[in-house]
């Protein structure tokens, strides 16, 4: 339905478009709140354009199910919450060194355990990078408005395909429930990546072998392309070694393709940051009450500036560092007990004063919390 | 134009539906328009609210903060959710359902009386507290919001939502001529 205005979306039903625009055609996935809708509305969609809709008996299986249908090919998706969220994490890294595209969706709520069904929550930042286990590289992506997750959802399946890698958005649940306005753009308009398919002789073909960008072609299951799969560290041809030779190239290989991409995966948007003192940094929900206190404060003549992080990890610490000798003040404000500023407490290496602006319990971090911070700050 | 709405009641009176016709049909007519709702175990039965924020400009935090109007269809909503008005502001309660508590002009529409003696026990009362709504001030083109609540309600029961529609504007717009206290009306 094209609407002259563009239309009234929730942000769970933008995950669903960004999808298929981005030509996801297998979901498999356990509902959860706040991620439900997602799988409702794809439960319809799917089915009507010939793709596969299955709900699963839980969440191992479902994105179990998710690397499955990769390998043969279909673009695939699945979405959940905390405690699905926690319960996916053993394959996220059979996904990583197996190198199989895919996107999984996590919309944030008050955590550990069952905590706040569903309050928003910011809690999962540092589970996406590191709840699987193992050194591994990821890309871990965010929101913060409707018509963003519909471009950040595109995104995560590019990146996904270009570079052959698990990736998360991670939604929170004011994000995802929240309505808003939206133009779709129409097809064309928005690049869509497709994973590079082998074009040399099946005998030929090793699936782990080093390119020129550090990621090999991927042939679907049927191609013809006789492969092997394994969450073992492998050779070029995928089978299991412990040749430390060949431990180190793959596993440097694996690091490496995602390093190389970092200018284009690192994605984030700044705000009045030119003749800034203080910067806000935020991401996600927190972000809207971010650049509120930023427009306020700009109102009342302060040099404030705003860095919102549409990338989390791998962690956009160039954005920062741009700022070196002019800034003097880094605020972060997110909806945990302080998991970015961290990060960025530990990027600063005593270049910036470091503060926070936390809600940690289960509300939205309101623009007052973060001026509260920001004031005393900038006085 | 910036008005923050906030719509209460309890789960099954149909609140959020009418909070999204209302943003809906906000854009619709040209405005941004941001759209949130309570979400917890509390919403299944117990009190829950929509909120609805209508801007000609980018709208950030998405929450209603000072309402412009505040709605309570069940006392236990208008406990819960009362919060400030702002300057100007409307306040409307059941008035078989919501005791304000000496909340000056209160505006005491009988809504879901109405709706049960015209179109029976199963029909929710969104609909025609939008119409209320908009008999009292008005935030969107009636066209529009009349367009949206066909589009939005079930498809066997549009002739009776659009009744009910009009009916509450009637009433709202009552309100207006005759006020019941004399509080802010001069401003609407």
């Amino acid at each position: 339905m094209k609407k002259k205005n563009g239309q009234l979306l929730q942000g769970n039903e933008a995950v669903v478009e960004g999808a298929l625009y981005a030509g996801c055609s297998f979901y498999a996935g356990y509902p959860i709140t706040p991620s439900t809708e997602i799988a409702e509305v794809l439960s319809v969609k799917l089915p009507e354009r010939g793709g596969t809709f299955i709900q699963m008996e839980d969440e191992i299986a479902s994105i179990g199910a998710c690397l499955g249908a990769s390998l043969a090919g279909a673009k695939s998706m699945t979405a959940t919450s905390g405690p699905g969220f926690s319960l996916m994490q053993e394959l996220i890294g059979y996904g990583v060194i197996s190198e199989i595209p895919m996107v999984l969706v996590n919309v944030m709520r008050f955590g550990p355990s069952t905590g706040l069904p569903t309050s928003p929550s910011q809690g999962d930042v540092m589970q996406a990078r590191w709840g699987t286990h193992g050194d591994h590289p990821i890309i871990v992506l965010t929101a913060d408005s409707v018509p963003e997750t519909f471009e950040m959802t595109v995104k995560a399946f590019n990146f996904s395909e270009k570079y052959r890698i698990p990736v998360i958005l991670l939604l929170d649940e004011v994000v995802g429930h929240m309505r808003e306005k939206i133009t779709i753009p129409a097809e064309g308009e928005v690049k869509v990546v497709d994973r590079l398919k082998p074009e040399m002789p099946p005998e030929w073909y090793a699936p782990y072998a080093d390119t020129n960008t550090g990621v090999p072609p991927m042939a679907a299951f049927g191609d013809g392309y006789r492969h092997h799969v394994t969450g073992l560290v492998h050779d070029a041809q995928g089978f299991p070694t412990a040749k430390p030779e060949e431990v180190v190239s793959g596993m440097d290989r694996l690091f490496s393709k995602i390093s190389r991409g970092f200018s284009e995966v690192c994605i984030t948007e700044e705000l009045y940051c030119d003749d800034a003192k203080t910067i806000i940094l935020s991401y996600g929900a927190a972000a809207r009450s971010a650049r509120d206190a930023v427009e306020t404060m700009r109102a009342d003549g302060e040099k404030v500036g705003l860095i919102k992080l549409k990338t989390l990890w791998p962690f956009p610490k160039a954005a920062l560092e741009k700022y070196e000798k002019s800034v003097e003040n880094i605020i972060v404000a997110e909806m945990n007990r302080g998991q970015i500023y961290r990060e960025v407490w530990r990027v600063a290496r005593g270049r910036w004063q470091v503060g926070k602006a936390l809600a940690p319990y289960g509300n939205m971090l309101t623009p007052d919390m973060i001026l509260d911070v920001a004031r005393k700050v900038t006085k | 134009m910036y008005k923050e709405i906030r719509l209460a009641g309890s789960g099954g009176q149909g609140l959020i539906t009418a909070g999204v016709i209302l943003a809906e049909a906000a854009i619709a007519g040209g405005h941004e328009a941001v759209q949130t709702q309570s979400y917890g175990p509390e919403a299944r039965g117990g009190a829950s609210r929509a909120d609805v924020i209508i801007s000609d400009e980018a709208i950030l935090y998405p929450k209603a903060r000072k309402f412009d109007i505040f709605l309570a269809l069940t006392q236990e909503a208008y406990d819960k959710f009362r919060g400030d008005l702002a300057p100007g502001g409307l306040l409307i309660i059941d008035s078989d359902l919501v005791d304000p508590a000496g909340d000056r002009g209160a505006k005491a529409v009988p809504i879901t009386a109405a709706v049960k003696k015209n179109f029976g026990e199963r029909m929710p009362p969104n609909v025609m507290a939008l119409g209320v709504i908009h008999g009292m001030m008005p935030l969107v083109a009636e066209r529009k919001l009349l367009d949206t609540v066909k589009n939005r309600v079930p498809q066997k029961s549009v002739d009776k939502n659009v009744k009910a529609f009009k009916m509450g504007i009637k009433m709202g717009k009552a309100f207006v001529d005759q006020p019941a206290a004399p509080s802010n009306d001069a401003d609407l």
